[in-house]
């Protein structure tokens, strides 16, 4: 398991690449990318992620070991970025490495589920209009009823 | 205990961290006291549904007993990912 809270940005494909180099017997990666959107109606200047730093990492670790005992994982990695982000920048990624790629999937949607409503982070969005919290939504925190 | 503010609620109390001195026995007494002491307090405890508490940096309840912790801090609900 490897767990990065950080600010700065992070090279996608070499950390994949990084995280396969270290399987062996794993027949199913699977990766999923955070990126700051644009709203619909657009004027999104930055993203601004606040997060708790004594927390946030033992946090996710919790959430990862979750899902290393829950499936057959060869290998979690969890990145995720706080401060000033603009839209297109990558938030967040997530790996998982499974024998089998039904145990890769689910532990990946399972890590998305937490990460979004249990781990410590604030999302600000800084528009020409103004500064607002991203509210936290009713179907984020259903979600996590999948699982339990 | 040092008590820790995040997001909206350290924006509405003007306070990221604080020491405070007190006998309160969990995290909902803990709220009364803060409530009682001034506006920005009493509107950024207003709504507990709204707010996520933790105690030590483990995600907790409201009812939980603070005796022994060193750390408790209040935030709203998360936006990761």
């Amino acid at each position: 398991m490897r767990i990065e809270v950080q600010e700065a940005p992070f090279d996608f494909a070499a950390e994949v690449a990084r995280f396969e180099a270290g399987l062996a017997g794993m027949g199913a990666v699977v990766t999923f990318t955070g990126i700051v959107r644009d709203h619909a109606q657009g004027g999104l200047q930055v993203m601004e992620i606040e997060h708790y730093p004594g927390m946030t990492a033992q946090a996710i670790e919790k959430i990862a070991g979750e899902a290393l005992a829950r499936w057959d994982l060869g290998d979690v990695l969890v990145i995720h970025r706080y401060g000033l982000l603009t839209p297109g920048e990558r938030i967040m990624m997530v790996a998982t490495a499974a024998p089998h790629r039904a145990d890769a999937f689910a532990a990946a949607d399972f890590l998305m589920d937490y990460l979004k409503s249990r781990a410590p982070f604030w999302k600000k969005e800084i528009t020409e209009r103004g500064a607002d919290w991203v509210a936290a939504k009713d179907a984020d925190e259903a979600a996590l009823d999948r699982w339990t | 205990m040092d008590v820790l503010y995040f997001a909206r609620v350290r924006e509405r109390i003007g306070l990221p961290r604080e020491r405070v001195e007190t006998d309160a026995a969990t995290v909902t007494d803990l709220v009364e006291e803060l409530r009682a002491r001034e506006e920005c307090y009493a509107a950024a405890f207003a709504d507990l549904s709204a707010l996520r508490v933790a105690v030590d940096q483990e995600l907790t309840d409201f009812d939980a007993p603070l005796a022994g912790a060193r750390e408790v801090a209040f935030f709203p609900p998360m936006t990761g990912g």
